[in-house]
């Protein structure tokens, strides 16, 4: 028997355990979209492949009309909270401390502390009042919330790969005697880009989960992805549903990919 | 610039998209606000095919929440299924329109039986649903025992005991603790409903969950035995044999879910239409053949499915069933107490 | 950073201009509805749902007492407490959970070799990106009594009844476990990495053992790392809702699945106020105690 090498970097049991925590973090995944192909009705019990649930789920009306307005709440809070995070990353990174910095940064990272069901139910009372005021009862309520608890996820990664930019890029632009704004427009923007794509994503994918406060403002035919599968988790149970969730784990996968790709710093 | 360029300008198209208000494709709208899994999806079908109306669907679990909802405002539903146990409230607050169904043409199908009720005499607000009645349901494979008494979930007996589900109804429920210790629904009775209140919160530690739950949980095992509501059990039973639905001897609820428009629908034609439509026998037994419950409808028996016809759950015995309408409000705000107590 | 990057310090009328569009979105979206909370939470509930605009404190007072249904004596409101009680314990039965499971894989992560160290952070990370709903109905379908884990456990002949996992208190741990578990790592990894070695190395020198080295030296230098992992799993599970929820049964309620229940079959409005904002304070508390300890932290080690 080999001599195991002594590293200080080497704890016993460790490693063993790590690989286990992987696994049982992807187990249930992987048992989860592996029985959506499950040509039975059964989750439990394998019948052979069969791509039926993919279709059915496909063809229904439901899930599609969910999908669709997913996906456009998602883009339109997505697209502007990225906006609204690079500018208040903008104002906040790379600066001296200015008054009411903490109070800035507690508002932006409230969203990611409150316990959704708080926002959730303060949200239901407020849109209500609003309702009745103003008689709009569209998608804008949805979208609003979403936004707001986008804007923390899109704030992150983007300030990171602010203050990891190089600022002697942005010094030489002004010494060139570029105003602000185009400083900000030919050298700052597309440097912090990858950043707010990655930031948009991970708002995208924030959004597109929502369960809790969207279950609670949405109104009729206001239905998303995320309330459409609770419904049906009160159904009888087909690998339909695991069909659905199976999808939406892959864009989510997809979309984290992308941005976590694009945030890495590139060498 | 141009991907950027393009990307916000997409971004920008779908921010419009979204926030505009759904333009309706069809001539009309209907929302219903129902129960989960209770609206037959081949009748909304034929309705939109009818009047050229697109129907949403949207899904509450409890009367509760519909009226939290209702009551919240800027809701925009136009129909509203509650139930008996409540419906007089509906009324009372002034939530429901008037928009007497009894003046519209297939009223004359209705069942003579379910026109005058106490929290809707005459019919001026609403027509009948699906009718129902709360009880015992056991899987027979598990346990052997009598299961026609409300002792099974409130006292149950050891093989059961931790498999048990309870459906969450509050009127349902509470009523059906209350005939177990021998009094009466909506007694206002404060030593019944002390010795209801201490069954249940006795009961509570071995029963294993209070859901609406699927169909397929007493299939597939999930729950052994619980109480449920009839047309629910029925649906279980076709998926597995063994699930058996028990009238308790004790007495049992019978319910009535109602649908009614609301003051402030928008669609209030279209809600005209959609309740004159349900009382038609066939469209009615549609609902039935759905939810596996009995309607209010006279003539429908005919176009029920052939399973319904004999099937234990829709063949109550005489004289044990009490049909539940709104008890006082004292009464109701002890019940809604104790029930509190119960769901914690 | 000079004067002549005026470019990069934008004046402060820009910067509150900046900010402005971002913080008005918060406000109304985030803050200002809760301000809206403490105003409902100091009213009477509506007769079946809403409110009566008349002032009482009594939402407030119910939290920890209530009034007998039949006799009017004031007691303990002693279903509140306990699903208080169970909330603390779930969460911080996650949080230890989490922590010893995270501890390993975040040290494992960040002895990988140094090219390969993203990659693995990207595995332990996307997991936490997927949807809620569908990571705890995953769980679900193994737990449950004709789920994955019972089918395999009779198929190979070890029990002959299903056991009863789905709708305990273990699952609800189990599941939270589970969700927040990345949340762990995350943290931990970043004061790992951090690490000076050497000292290790100078334990090992002078014979200590390998648990002697992790109690007196890894620990105590990866503390930020311990406590923004903890907070970061402990605050969320506080306010878990959907976990409890779906593997609970709907009799395990923890405080998020209270404050839903006083908005349904509650009727109390009030009460589901001070519920939400009472939790809201534990969270503040917590956060509290956090920022202290960062800041002691950050002292010590210089």
């Amino acid at each position: 028997m080999a001599e195991r090498v002594f590293s200080v970097r080497r704890m016993p049991g460790f490693t063993p355990m790590a690989i286990l925590v992987f696994v049982v973090l992807y187990a249930p995944i992987v048992i989860l979209a592996t029985y959506s192909f499950n040509a039975g009705t059964s989750l439990a019990i394998w019948e052979g492949f069969s791509l039926r649930w993919y279709a059915s789920a496909w063809q229904d009306a439901e899930v599609q009309a969910a999908t669709f307005r997913s996906f456009g709440i998602a883009a339109a809070a997505a697209m502007v909270s990225s906006i609204l995070a690079t500018m208040a990353a903008i104002a906040t990174t790379r600066t001296a401390a200015f008054r009411g910095q903490t109070f800035v940064l507690a508002m932006i990272n409230l969203p990611l502390m409150a316990p959704e069901i708080v926002t959730a139910i303060a949200l239901l009372i407020v849109f209500a009042l609003v309702k009745i005021a103003t008689g709009y009862s569209g998608l804008g309520y949805i979208v609003l919330a979403h936004t707001a608890f986008c804007i923390p996820f899109a704030f992150l990664p983007i300030r990171g790969r602010l203050e990891d930019m190089d600022q002697a890029l942005e010094t030489a632009a002004a010494d060139l005697y570029a105003t602000p704004w185009r400083a900000f427009r030919y050298v700052t923007l597309p440097l912090l880009w990858p950043g707010i794509l990655a930031g948009f994503m991970l708002a995208f994918v924030t959004s597109l989960d929502d369960v809790v406060i969207t279950n609670l403002i949405a109104g009729p035919g206001q239905e998303t992805l995320p309330i459409y599968m609770l419904g049906q988790l009160r159904r009888s149970t087909t690998p339909e549903i695991n069909a659905v969730s199976t999808a939406l784990l892959a864009i989510s996968v997809l979309l984290v990919s992308l941005s976590f790709l694009l945030s890495r710093e590139k060498e | 610039m141009k991907p950027m360029r393009l990307s916000l300008a997409a971004a920008a198209a779908t921010l419009a998209l979204v926030t505009a208000p759904g333009a309706p494709r069809a001539e009309g709208v209907l929302n219903i606000f129902n129960w989960g899994d209770y609206t037959s999806p081949e009748l909304i079908k034929k309705f939109e095919a009818k009047y050229d109306v697109k129907v949403t669907i949207t899904d509450y679990d409890s009367n509760d929440t519909a009226m939290a909802k209702v009551k919240a405002g800027g809701h925009g539903f136009d129909i509203v299924v509650p139930t008996s146990t409540v419906f007089a409230v509906w009324v009372k607050d002034g939530l429901l329109l008037e928009s007497r169904p009894d003046q519209m043409e297939n009223f004359k199908h209705m069942d003579p039986r379910w026109v005058d009720v106490p929290y809707d005499p005459g019919r001026h607000y609403s027509v009948p649903w699906q009718i129902g009645t709360t009880g015992v349901v056991v899987n027979t494979k598990v346990y052997q025992g009598d299961s026609a008494t409300w002792g099974v979930v409130f006292d149950p007996p050891p093989e059961l005991a931790g498999k048990i589900n309870v459906a969450p109804e509050m009127n349902d429920i509470l009523d059906s603790a209350i005939m177990y210790v021998g009094g009466q629904p909506c007694t206002d009775d404060k030593a019944v409903l002390k010795k209801a209140r201490d069954v249940l919160l006795a009961a509570k530690p071995k029963w294993l969950s209070m859901n609406y739950a699927s169909p397929d949980s007493y299939a597939k095992g999930d729950i052994a035995a619980g109480a449920n509501c009839n047309g629910y059990t029925f649906r279980a039973r076709l998926l597995n044999p063994d699930v058996h639905y028990a009238f308790p001897k004790e007495g049992f609820p019978i319910w009535m879910d109602n649908a009614a428009i609301l003051k402030d629908a928008q669609n209030v034609e279209n809600a005209k239409l959609f309740l004159n439509f349900i009382m038609d026998p066939e469209n009615a037994a549609m609902l039935s053949a759905f939810a596996r419950y009995a309607n209010g409808i006279e003539g429908s028996e005919k176009y029920l499915p052939a399973d319904m016809r004999d099937a234990p759950e829709l063949n109550p015995p005489e004289g044990k069933g009490v049909f539940l309408h709104t008890c006082p409000p004292e009464v109701n705000e002890i019940m809604t107490r104790i029930w509190t107590e119960v769901q914690k | 950073m000079t004067g002549a990057a005026a470019t990069a310090l934008p004046a402060a009328r820009a910067r509150w201009l900046l900010l402005a569009p971002a913080l008005l979105i918060l406000a109304v979206g985030a803050v200002g509805p809760l301000a809206v909370v403490v105003i409902y939470s100091f009213l009477t509930p509506g007769d079946y749902a809403g409110v009566k605009w008349i002032f009482s404190g009594e939402a407030w007072v119910n939290l920890f007492l209530q009034q007998d249904i039949f006799d009017d004596t004031w007691q303990w409101a002693d279903a509140h407490l306990s699903i208080f009680w169970r909330t603390l314990l779930l969460s911080v039965g996650t949080t230890a959970a989490t922590l010893v499971l995270g501890f390993p894989t975040a040290w494992f992560i960040a002895t990988r070799p140094k090219r390969s160290r993203s990659f693995w952070l990207f595995l332990v990370t996307v997991p936490f990106w997927c949807n809620l709903l569908v990571r705890t109905f995953a769980i679900m379908q193994l737990i449950r009594n004709e789920g994955v884990i019972n089918t395999i456990l009779r198929g190979l002949g070890l029990i002959d009844q299903p056991i009863q996992m789905l709708y305990t208190d273990f699952a609800v741990g189990l599941g939270m476990a589970y969700v927040y578990l990345p949340l762990m790592v995350l943290p931990l990894y970043a004061s790992i990495e951090k690490l000076d070695f050497r000292l290790i190395e100078a334990a090992y020198d002078l014979y200590a053992g390998p648990w002697r080295a992790l109690t007196r030296v890894v620990l105590p230098l990866v503390r930020p790392g311990l406590v923004a992992g903890s907070i970061l799993v402990f605050i969320p599970a506080l306010g878990a809702y959907v976990v409890p929820r779906m593997l609970g049964g709907g009799n395990r309620m923890m405080i998020g699945n209270l404050i839903d229940l006083q908005f349904g079959q509650g009727r109390n409005w009030p009460l589901g106020a001070s519920l939400a904002l009472f939790l809201m304070l534990i969270v503040l508390a917590a956060l509290l105690l956090y920022v202290r300890q960062v800041g002691r932290g950050d002292a010590r080690n210089g």
